[in-house]
């Protein structure tokens, strides 16, 4: 019978990915790309709940994650909307151009 | 098991560092689905496979389609037909290729091995649908309004403007 690997690796590797998505964010100016970034580190954030119930073989980890991809999914739904809609009003993609509150 | 889930865990770190480096959006993409099917291995190593399926459905699935979707909408133009012609070279879909080709070899490999048995430490699905709808019952509601709010909050804010326009007073 094979056994499972340990939950600890797999929340390093959780750590580590969150680290890079938190990256993406901080260095990307493109609004696309820091979605994808802010994707990757709710998806790093999920692993660990599974680690974190697979070390005491619990569903509750589980059921956090299945919470955190409806809030992803919210998320992202919201997120390219207004991703589109910024596009559409100046005609780029750069975080930057958005700083101004006057629309 | 051990070397199955090292292998996920580096392609999966692997992909996730060339989607934050990629200039391209369609390439960023592809290697972010690398990344979640490699993390679905990385469940499934992990004795989570209801979690591992719906990695591969609803995130390597449903929500990279919406972000494929979105990238369609907003790159309109003329030039989008030479623009595709450049992506279909071979340098491009080489990378997220081979970390796919290593992903199928573990897949192939699970197959072959499998006995039949569960492994030890698995959380049964069963579980999690019990608890899914016992102790999150309250959880599940409010999931199902989230996602009500998002649809609507979404298909307002990606209205034309020109609609928006006449509706202003």
């Amino acid at each position: 019978m094979t056994a499972t690997v340990s939950p600890v690796l797999v929340l390093a590797l959780a750590a580590a990915i969150f680290a890079v998505g938190l990256v993406g964010v901080l260095v990307r100016r493109n609004l696309f790309f820091v979605l994808m970034s802010l994707e990757i580190m709710l998806n790093a954030a999920g692993v660990a709940f599974v680690a974190a119930g697979a070390m005491r073989s619990q569903p509750d980890g589980q059921v956090m994650f299945l919470f955190i991809v409806t809030m992803a999914a919210a998320e992202v739904a919201l997120g390219l909307a207004l991703v589109l809609q910024l596009y559409r009003q100046l005609h780029t993609l750069d975080s930057d151009a958005a700083g101004e509150m006057k629309g | 098991m051990d070397i199955v889930f090292f292998l996920a865990a580096a392609i999966a770190l692997g992909a996730t560092v060339m989607v934050i480096t990629r200039l391209n959006a369609v390439h960023a993409l592809l290697y972010l689905i690398v990344s979640l099917l490699a993390l679905a291995v990385v469940f499934f190593t992990l004795g989570a496979p209801l979690v591992a399926a719906l990695e591969v459905i609803i995130y390597a699935g449903a929500i990279m389609v919406l972000f494929v979707f979105a990238l369609m909408i907003l790159n309109l133009g003329k030039h989008t037909v030479a623009q595709e012609r450049a992506w279909l070279t071979p340098r491009i879909w080489t990378g997220p290729a081979l970390l796919a080709a290593v992903l199928l070899g573990e897949l192939g490999w699970a197959v072959l091995t499998y006995r039949g048995r569960a492994m030890a430490g698995a959380v049964d699905p069963t579980l999690v649908g019990a608890s899914l709808y016992s102790t999150y019952l309250l959880g599940v509601e409010l999931a199902s309004l989230i996602l009500l709010a998002a649809l609507v909050g979404a298909y307002h804010l990606a209205r034309r403007e020109e609609v928006a326009e006449e509706e202003r007073p």
